[in-house]
């Protein structure tokens, strides 16, 4: 690659064998070559995916940064790895060329302690401020517990940074909304600096349902960690689960049967069908329009009773299993899916029939928390927000998986960039689900069992593990040691309900992951919010924050 | 980046000037207020907890210990459930049985159902089917003591009642089998699945 001529060919390295192009760089050429790969027209890496820590204790470098990017143009992707030593654990901060790498270098720091040099803002943001030490270090006790104290909480205090001196004339004044607050979905807590009624600054606090599920990963055998994928985002807990399965069937090198590939399409859209109602619902409640609210949720309850057929959980289903499903589908899983496809257009025609063309809504909605597309982009966004400002990118257009290849089905875009088009977009992918929902029921149920027969990774059925000796060892050392995972690592992705959702596994061979990455796609989308909210009111952040969907599960891991 | 309100001005008609759109609104809700008024018996409203949802039989609900036809538990106190839990929240102390085919049994079995999050993998890791779910949700308690299932609460009668059977292992060739396989012991997971199929297998969905 010409690109890489210009430096010295030890400062940027490029790995081979891996499952995308990865090249390790030296941090003093981490910069100049970021911004090149950012700004570079023919390699173009605009959207700075995922950024996270690793920590290798053996080696001379004890850290490493591991940045992934990915050109929305070009569809291609591109791992950056760079070393950092123990001792001075410090690298150039990439904020001012990926908007995004704001929040994902204030994680690394509050995770592993790398220091980002020329960050604004490098404080703890997933923990708290009475926390000593950083929890994914190799040599931090997971059962390390830290309270903290009234006297030790921080207090935001934002203040327009414009410079712009503040007019007199009207009050100034600095509010607190949340974390628990009915407008915060979930438990954000944002301190907004008010002029009049128009927000000039704000500041955003998460991590409030911060429960390490990455540390937790690291202590779990590999199945174990299903049940936790649930509760990332727990409006489309199945789609995590395929997400996670994935990034695992990778490293082993199999693939799910066809009988249980089809059932994860189908619902992984029913799941998407869920998401979509439960953030369209409460924006909408957000504008005051409860309505809709119970038009959504009623199929949505009945999506539950589906999930809850095959799995036996409605919110946390933990369907999935490495290499296919927990259990056989359900005898009337076609008929059960037919009903809900009859039953869930009625209800979106008689939401937007209220809505679309309201002029309530569409004054609370249109041009509100607008962003342009290539702004979106450096912020990181993804999924259906991204596509609402006119960037078509979706993971299963894009990279497909499962099954979304072989079927007939569009991806909405739409230009405005603000909350009515995010609604619009949502709407419309709803439908668009349907479809391929539709075609996969039309296809009929692939024969074949629900997972795969490998008793190296999947349980033995249990009327051989009565009767056999050889499937009782099986199973036990299934669940003694766990699926003993090859080393290796892999980003593997799938489309989830707020854009793409990525699990970087790396394995050391060990039963247990040796890291495990989610990127979060509505943590850079909150990362966005301070500045997508100034110089709007109050009651336009809070129909914004309903619009971006984000799911404190999974943004806070 | 400043607050575009004006990014793309919307271009309203004159009926969405006038709030006309929002009199089909009206006439939409009308029609759900109605049918909801006029269809009582079919409204989409559970009254909870007089009605209750029709939850499949793969459940996961509150644990069950399943018991020999002698009534002991049928755990041998291998500890595979215990290992196989993500929420570590299964405490099991082995005890030497007096029969020796039989080895272990446990002398105490918890299950802190605060901690559990219902993932079924204890009902997975059983070799013996000695531990199954129920369908019972409604779990609520006063202080954090009474959340922790002991083995008596686990190993209730009532709970083999067949309506009440949640997630547990399932076999390809359901039925008839299953005794096949376990001769010679009162199996009560077939037994209550047999009663069910006579009764209410036809509304289970």
């Amino acid at each position: 690659m010409p690109l890489l001529e210009k430096y010295p060919p030890d400062s940027v390295v490029p790995v081979a064998g891996l499952d995308q192009p990865t090249w390790i760089v030296h941090r003093d050429s981490l910069k100049e070559l970021a911004a090149e790969l950012q700004a570079d027209s023919a390699s173009g890496f605009d959207l700075l995916l995922d950024l996270c820590g690793a920590d290798f204790p053996g080696r001379p470098d004890r850290f490493e940064a591991i940045y992934h990017l990915y050109s929305v143009e070009r569809k291609e992707r591109l791992r950056l790895k760079v070393p950092v030593p123990e001792d001075d654990p410090v690298l150039p901060s990439l904020a001012g060329i990926w908007k995004a790498a704001n929040w994902f270098e204030r994680e690394a720091f509050d995770m592993f302690g790398l220091r980002f040099e020329g960050h604004k803002n490098l404080r703890r943001i997933l923990t708290h401020e009475a926390f000593e030490g950083h929890p994914l270090r190799k040599d931090y006790d997971a059962a390390r517990r830290w309270i903290l104290t009234e006297d030790k909480v921080y207090r935001p205090q934002p203040r327009p940074d414009d410079g712009e001196s503040d007019d007199d004339m009207f009050e100034q004044m600095t509010i607190n909304i949340g974390p628990s607050h009915p407008a915060m979905h979930g438990t954000f807590r944002v301190v907004a600096h008010l002029d009049g009624e128009v927000i000039t600054a704000s500041e955003v606090e998460i991590g409030y349902l911060h429960r390490c599920f990455e540390k937790m990963a690291e202590t779990h055998t590999w199945q174990q960690v299903i049940p936790y994928t649930d509760r990332l985002n727990y409006c489309s807990s199945f789609i995590n689960n395929v997400g996670y399965c994935r990034a695992v069937e990778s490293l082993l090198g199999v693939e799910a049967p066809p009988k249980a590939v089809w059932a994860r399409t189908i619902l992984s859209e029913f799941s998407r069908i869920m998401d979509h109602c439960v953030c369209n619902g409460s924006t909408l409640v957000d504008a005051g329009a409860l309505t809709n609210f119970w038009y959504f949720f009623q199929p949505r309850e009945e999506i539950y009773g589906l999930l809850e057929a095959c799995s036996g959980a409605r919110l946390t289903v933990s369907y999935c299993r490495i290499g296919g499903l927990a259990e056989d589908l359900p005898p009337d899983f076609e008929a059960h899916c037919r009903r809900l496809l009859e039953m869930i257009p009625g209800f979106m025609d008689d939401i937007e029939r209220l809505v679309n063309k309201n002029r309530i809504w569409l004054d609370r909605s249109v041009g509100v928390a607008a962003i342009s597309g290539e702004e979106a982009v450096n912020w990181g966004w993804t999924g259906p927000c991204l596509r609402a400002s006119g960037v078509a990118n979706d993971v299963r257009r894009d990279h497909p998986y499962d099954l979304y290849d072989t079927v007939d089905w569009n991806v909405p875009v739409l230009p405005g960039g603000d909350v009515y088009d995010r609604y619009r977009v949502r709407m419309l992918e709803i439908r668009e689900s349907l479809k391929i929902i539709r075609q996969l029921l039309d296809r009929g149920m692939p024969e074949g069992p629900h997972i795969i027969d490998d008793p190296h990774i999947a349980l033995p059925p249990k009327e051989d593990a009565y009767n056999q000796m050889e499937a009782m060892i099986y199973h036990f050392k299934l669940i003694m040691d766990g699926i003993q995972v090859p080393a290796g690592e892999v980003y593997s992705m799938v489309e989830g309900a707020n854009g793409e959702l990525g699990f970087y596994a790396i394995s050391d061979g060990s039963g247990k992951p040796y890291r495990l990455k989610v990127r979060p796609p509505c943590f850079p989308i909150m990362s966005t919010f301070s500045d997508l909210i100034r110089g709007g009111t109050v009651s336009d952040a809070v129909v914004s924050l309903g619009g971006l969907n984000v799911i404190a599960g999974e943004l806070e891991r | 980046m400043s607050h575009p309100k004006a990014t793309r001005p919307y271009k309203y008609s004159l009926a969405e000037r006038l709030y006309l759109p929002l009199l089909a609104g009206l006439w939409i809700t009308l029609k759900h207020f109605l049918r909801n008024v006029f269809r009582r018996g079919r409204s989409y409203t559970i009254q909870y907890p007089e009605e209750r949802r029709n939850y499949s039989h793969r459940f996961r609900g509150h644990h069950i210990l399943t018991a020999r036809p002698d009534g002991s538990l049928r755990c041998v106190a291998c500890f595979l459930c215990a290992t196989a839990c993500p929420a570590e929240c299964i405490t099991i102390e082995a005890g030497e049985h007096p029969d020796v085919n039989i080895e272990k049994y446990p002398v105490v079995y918890d299950i802190d159902m605060l901690r559990c999050v219902f993932c079924g993998y204890c009902v997975d890791a059983c070799p013996e089917e000695a531990i199954i779910m129920s369908n019972n949700y409604d779990m609520a308690y006063f202080s954090r003591d009474q959340s922790i299932a002991t083995k008596e609460e686990l190993s209730k009668p009532y709970t083999y009642d067949a309506s009440k059977l949640g997630y547990r292992p399932r076999y390809p060739e359901e039925e008839a089998q299953r005794a096949a396989i376990r001769e010679g012991v009162v199996d009560l997971v077939g037994e209550a699945r047999k009663r069910h199929h006579g009764g209410s297998e036809a509304k289970a969905s």
